[in-house]
């Protein structure tokens, strides 16, 4: 599959191996050029001051920590917060998958409180919580509960009766069944909710370290820089919330395809 | 004492509807120790739901199932059952998926693993005990479905069609495998089929059923001795015997 893809590229001119770096360095030109035009380093920065931020990413920035000091603490936020919500999704979404009457029970409650934005929980949590770590992680656990939840559901259900069949005749007990049965059986789609989960986790932490109050994070630094009109630590900060929430993702897409191989070998 | 007593056992399943499907009615079977039966019949006769109950899958809604004298109440490793579509784990090595009863059983690693191997060589696949069933053909994944179904060595081994979905050469050759382990294991086998030459070919006697409602037409004895030929005078009359007490039972003929 890869071989055609790569044969279309070069079938259509673009020199094989960089094509991907095409639009990227296009958009650069494009950025530098129209900073250069509108000549105003508040409103766009030349890239050379954006990637001089970048380039000291262990320096302190306007008396509020380093770019590393504020993404570890953005990181562990999003670790916890998406800890708890999974924790709490995947042994439900087992329940709800393997017991009808669990599924009909819970269901309504999640058909109601699902298209709830994570972040229009923001004032309860403040109210509930206070500020600090608590009403962030209960945020970041609401937003990557949804998705985890759902794709377990999912997963559990799309478990062959056979398979479940075959370990009850072979002496499993209902524990067996789903700790070796439904449990592994499932994985591969419960790994695709927790990517899911992970990536709306990540974009709840920055939104969350904007919440007033908060004093560290990603998302506090970028918001404090534009109360000192540093714009170019706000695109500097923007780019490595999203180069981070990238080499999460695929960090866990290539375990993905390394682990789970044989669910799309085997259809 | 019997091996195996079906007991008056009928089926009567509701649909979704409401509506009521009467798939089995009234069946009595008595099965000797070591017996090879074949259960023939239409398809949607009740053969899957009658192995089923045996395997303690379905309740009967009349009847009972005894195996050594004892009524079935569920699912248990005494009686093997083989699915038509192979019921692998994916996430298994073939050598797991085979030792995945004994693991069940808390038998220990190293225990179950040289187990598992020994079945492993009795279906003739030693050298693929650490692929993965999606490395196999449909053959030879049917094959660690037998040894995974004999490693826990069961009283009784089921099997629903399980050469259904395999070619003709395939099938014949996994035929001829069935029966050497068969008789190396002297296994009390219940054999479901839709083809009366692979009936004819394995059975002992062969359960002949009537289209649904399933009920027993009548139980064929076959007196042959094995190795059979599948193309000797003898079998062609059973055959043509066999394939008519069948098209007897369809309503339109
Ligand atoms: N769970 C079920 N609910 C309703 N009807 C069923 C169910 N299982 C089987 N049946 C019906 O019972 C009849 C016998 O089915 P089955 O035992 O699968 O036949 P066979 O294996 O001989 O092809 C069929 O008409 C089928 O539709
Ligand atoms: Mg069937």
């Amino acid at each position: 599959m890869r071989e055609n893809v790569q044969k279309n590229r070069r079938f259509r001119g673009t020199p094989r191996g960089f094509h991907w770096a095409v639009m990227p360095i296009l958009f650069l030109v494009v950025w530098e050029m129209a900073a250069i035009a509108i000549n105003n380093q508040f409103i766009l920065p030349r890239l050379g001051s954006v990637a001089v931020v970048l380039a000291t990413p262990f320096s302190p920035i306007l008396g509020s920590g380093s770019l590393v000091d504020n993404a570890i603490d953005s990181l562990q936020r999003v670790v916890v917060g998406f800890a708890v919500g999974a924790a709490l999704a995947v042994p439900l979404g087992v329940a709800m998958g393997r017991w009808s009457t669990v599924d009909r029970l819970v269901d309504p409650l999640i058909q109601v409180f699902r298209p709830i934005p994570p972040l229009a929980w923001v004032p309860l949590a403040l109210a509930w919580f206070k500020i600090g770590l608590a009403s962030m992680v209960f945020i970041i656990a609401l937003g990557s509960f949804f998705p985890v939840l759902l794709n377990t559901l999912d997963g559990v259900r799309s478990v062959k009766r056979t398979w479940i069949e075959a370990a009850m005749t072979l002496g499993a007990t209902e524990r067996q069944v789903l700790t070796k049965v439904i449990l592994p059986g499932a994985l591969p789609t419960i790994w695709t909710g927790m990517r899911v989960g992970f990536g709306i986790a990540w974009m709840c932490v920055v939104a969350a370290e904007m919440m007033p109050g908060t004093n560290s994070g990603l998302g506090y630094l970028i918001l404090y820089a534009y109360n000192f009109s540093q714009v170019q630590v706000i695109i500097a900060g923007m780019i490595v919330i999203g180069l981070i929430g990238l080499g999460i993702d695929t960090g866990l897409r290539r375990f993905e395809e390394r682990k789970f191989r044989w669910r799309e070998l085997e259809r | 004492m019997k091996k195996l007593v079906v007991d008056r056992v009928s089926k009567t399943f509701e649909t979704d509807t409401g509506e009521e499907v009467e798939a089995l009615r009234g069946v009595t079977l008595e099965v000797e120790e070591g017996e090879f039966i074949c259960i023939l019949g239409p398809s949607g006769c009740g053969k899957t739901t009658l192995l089923r109950i045996i395997a303690g899958l379905d309740t009967p809604s009349e009847g009972a199932v005894l195996v050594d004298g004892e009524p079935v109440r569920g699912p248990t490793p005494r009686l093997g059952m083989i699915f038509q579509d192979y019921s692998l784990y994916p996430w298994r090595r073939v050598v797991d998926n085979i030792a995945f009863g004994l693991e069940l059983a808390g038998v220990g690693k190293a225990t179950r693993t040289e187990r598992a191997r020994e079945y492993l060589e009795l279906v003739g696949l030693d050298e693929f005990a650490d692929a993965y069933p999606y490395e196999l053909s449909g053959g030879m994944r049917q094959r660690v479905a037998v040894a995974r179904a004999l490693a826990t060595e069961p009283a009784v081994v089921l099997m629903d069609e399980p050469f259904g979905a395999l070619d003709a050469q395939t099938r014949n050759a996994m035929q001829r495998e069935l029966l050497e382990i068969w008789e190396k294991t002297m296994k009390t086998v219940l054999f479901v089929t839709h083809s009366v030459d692979e009936a004819v070919f394995l059975a002992d006697r062969i359960v002949v059923l009537t289209t649904r409602p399933g009920r027993i037409r009548e139980i064929v004895a076959v007196n042959e001795a094995r190795p059979r030929d599948r193309t000797c005078t003898a079998g062609a009359s059973l055959r043509r015997y066999v394939l008519g007490l069948i098209d007897e039972g369809r309503p339109d003929t």
